[in-house]
């Protein structure tokens, strides 16, 4: 075993049981910390792949912007976790059962996996030649040239979201105050306030 | 991008600029006052684009790589879409306008769902497939939602985001299996890796996970349970739409999923989606009876109405999805009509749903009440309407594919199905001295609503020639 042979192990392990963690910690904050763990190591095993734009992506999108924003929300929510658990028990064993069945199924249909016979070539004829372009620029050929009209409908699809997280929670609120800068500004101290000369003993 | 490439996907591109650039005006400028003005526009957008599909399209053209396909099926299926999502939006704006729901959103997020559903009938690859599909189903789970201040709307947006995302991933589990079996996702390539007679378990697998995510999107049982709760708490205008488009684009998406990647083992999908269909037309028909609302009563119609046109896709034959075809035509002309109805049923201004508002409304207003006569007599597919042309040609698709025992038990359930329908026109003819329940319609509500019925009755003559474009566009799809 080489030195890459034993970083793959560490960095596995490490990602199955955070992620393990993720499902099973009690408290959601702690959750979220451990799927930051499973993402990092996960970006060790990209970078063993030899994909190091990729394992940059993951710790720079998902660790750097993604996670913290999942952290943000988990410690605004007031969500009482044990009442969801509550109800979560209830269903618990008819959940597993249909879980085990499902499993069995599969392993039934992964177990007598077989490949097409030209599946292997077809693969490979997708992506551009290893040998001949360095991987960053091999997924900046497929992206922006190959799957370029993939690429914008997914920027749709953003947009969507964008709009209705606006449409589903902006609140245009009337019976607020606003500050208006511009007119707080040209406010005239004259008109706005007055000087009175109260005498003594006898008030206005 | 070559110049052929973006000439293929014109209409799409234009519907995109134009939702962006809506977008901006209605930010920028007055913003909900300028809704009714972009729900026109965008409509007669829908419009011009289906004729330009429509006339300006022929034969047959791959862009991006086969990654887009723009033949005779995909344009018929555009222009159902764009007709019927712009019949919709004309339908709803008084009512929206009227009730305070509209906002210059609804629009823009109808129009990215419209290029969402064009993607989807011009899929030629499993991930474009899915890009049109979420960006479909995203913009239908906003607006499902749309009135924020109702629990129900919420509860109903919410379902459906939840079942919608489970569904989706159902759908890309299927989808990486069968990449995993074939080295592609185009459909042309999986098509090459089939052979005949010897479908390997994983990929059954594959199939059948796609299949139900489909089946969830066009709402056939046994994955129908979000339907009448989605239907129900939705704003009624979204609800005219849910039934309509979606269900179109789903269809066809089912039908180019199974004769462009799988055609040649039809006997592997055929009988899946004649189990659906068997389950969804008696489950539509059976449960629909006890239905107060009308419209969960129209959920449980369209899930029976989904489980004919399954009929037809099962036969796996050509002759089969053009049956599905002209029968999709058919029952989104059927609920576009039905739908403008359903808009103006109010008591006092506030919109009601219950069918005991309808009793004797026959007296109130008669035209209105022979309109909706037709409407109902055409769903059930009572002769001679058009909806049992209907159901007449994917039964006989079904027959002549020698599937007789399919063809049996959708005439069956249809008898069945027919009570519901015969309920409402009995309620409104003969029913008991009760509150009715007004019909305030808007010019266009009325104006969709008796020309829907007119063409129930007189396109007995020839179905408006829509037999032979069905035919052309089923060839291109099956070779």
């Amino acid at each position: 075993m080489t030195v890459a042979d034993y970083a793959f192990y560490a960095f596995a392990s490490v990602t199955v049981v955070a992620g393990l963690l993720v499902t099973m910690s009690r408290n959601p904050v702690h959750s979220v910390l451990w799927l930051i763990l499973a993402f990092l190591s996960s970006a060790g095993l990209f970078v063993l792949l030899g994909a190091e734009f990729v394992a940059m992506l993951l710790i720079i999108v998902y660790v750097g912007a993604v996670a913290v924003l999942f952290l943000f929300v988990v410690m605004m929510l007031d969500i009482d976790f044990a009442e969801l658990k509550g109800e979560f028990v209830k269903y618990m064993p008819l959940g597993l059962l249909i879980g085990v069945v499902l499993l069995m199924q599969l392993s039934l249909g992964i177990g007598a996996w077989v490949q097409a016979d030209g599946a292997m070539g077809l693969r490979q004829a997708v992506a551009p030649d290893a040998a001949q372009v360095e991987n960053t620029r091999a997924i900046g050929l497929l992206i922006y040239d190959k799957y370029l009209l993939l690429f914008q409908l997914s920027g749709l699809i953003l947009l969507v979201a964008m709009i209705g997280a606006i449409l589903l929670t902006l609140r245009h609120r009337k019976d607020v105050k606003r500050q208006n800068v511009l007119q707080q500004m040209w406010r005239d101290p004259a008109k706005a306030m007055e000087l009175k000369d109260v005498k003594p003993g006898q008030g206005l | 991008m070559t110049a052929v490439d973006f000439n293929t996907v014109l209409p799409e591109f234009v519907l995109a600029a134009y939702a962006m650039a809506a977008l901006l005006f209605g930010v920028y400028t007055g913003k909900d006052k300028t809704a009714p003005m972009l729900v026109w526009a965008t409509s007669g957008l829908f419009l011009a684009l289906a004729l330009y599909i429509g006339l300006a399209g022929e034969g047959e053209r791959a862009a991006f790589g086969g990654m887009f396909i723009d033949d005779p099926f995909a344009r018929f299926a555009k222009v159902i879409i764009l007709v019927s999502g712009a019949a919709v939006m004309l339908m709803s704006q008084d009512y929206m306008t009227r009730r305070d729901l509209l906002r210059f959103e609804f629009p823009i997020l109808i129009s990215l769902a419209t290029i969402g559903m064009m993607m989807m009938v011009s899929a030629g690859d499993l991930m474009s497939l899915y890009m049109g599909l979420e960006l479909q189903s995203l913009s239908l789970y906003v607006v499902a939602a749309m009135r924020r201040d109702s629990q129900k709307s919420s509860e109903a947006g919410l379902k459906y985001f939840v079942l919608g995302a489970l569904s989706s991933g159902l759908f890309l589990y299927g989808a990486s299996l069968t990449y995993g079996f074939a080295g592609t996702t185009s459909f042309a390539g999986i098509l090459s890796t089939l052979v005949a007679g010897e479908v390997p378990v994983g990929l059954t697998f594959g199939l059948v996970f796609m299949l139900s995510a489909l089946a969830f999107k066009v709402s056939a049982a046994p994955f129908h349970m979000w339907t009448p709760d989605v239907y129900e708490g939705s704003p009624t205008p979204v609800t005219a739409f849910f039934a309509t488009a979606p269900k179109v684009a789903a269809m066809a998406l089912i039908a180019r999923l199974t004769h462009d990647a799988f055609g040649t083992v039809s006997g592997d999908w055929g009988q899946v989606l004649a189990a659906l269909a068997v389950v969804s037309m008696f489950l539509g028909a059976v449960a629909a009876i006890g239905q107060r609302d009308i419209k969960r009563l129209m959920a449980y119609s369209s899930i029976a109405h989904m489980g004919f046109a399954l009929v037809g896709l099962a036969s796996g034959t050509a002759e089969g999805v053009q049956a599905m075809l002209i029968y999709m035509a058919i029952y989104v002309t059927m609920n576009v009509g039905t739908f403008a109805f359903i808009l103006s049923m109010e008591r006092d201004g506030r919109p009601v749903t219950d069918i005991n508002s309808l009793n004797m409304f026959s007296r109130k207003e008669p035209l209105k009440a022979l309109a909706l006569l037709v409407l109902m007599f055409s769903l059930a597919g009572v002769p001679p309407m058009v909806g049992f042309f209907g159901k007449f040609y994917v039964l006989q698709a079904a027959v002549d594919a020698g599937m007789t025992w399919l063809a049996v038990a959708g005439a069956v359930a249809s008898v069945i199905g027919a009570f519901y329908y015969l309920r409402i026109v009995f309620f409104m003819y003969f029913g008991k001295e009760t509150d009715t329940a007004d019909s305030n319609m808007a010019p266009v509500q009325w104006v969709v609503m008796v020309a829907v019925s007119a063409i129930m009755v007189l396109g007995i003559i020839n179905l408006f020639g829509i037999e032979p474009m069905a035919a052309v566009a089923a060839e291109a799809l099956v070779r």
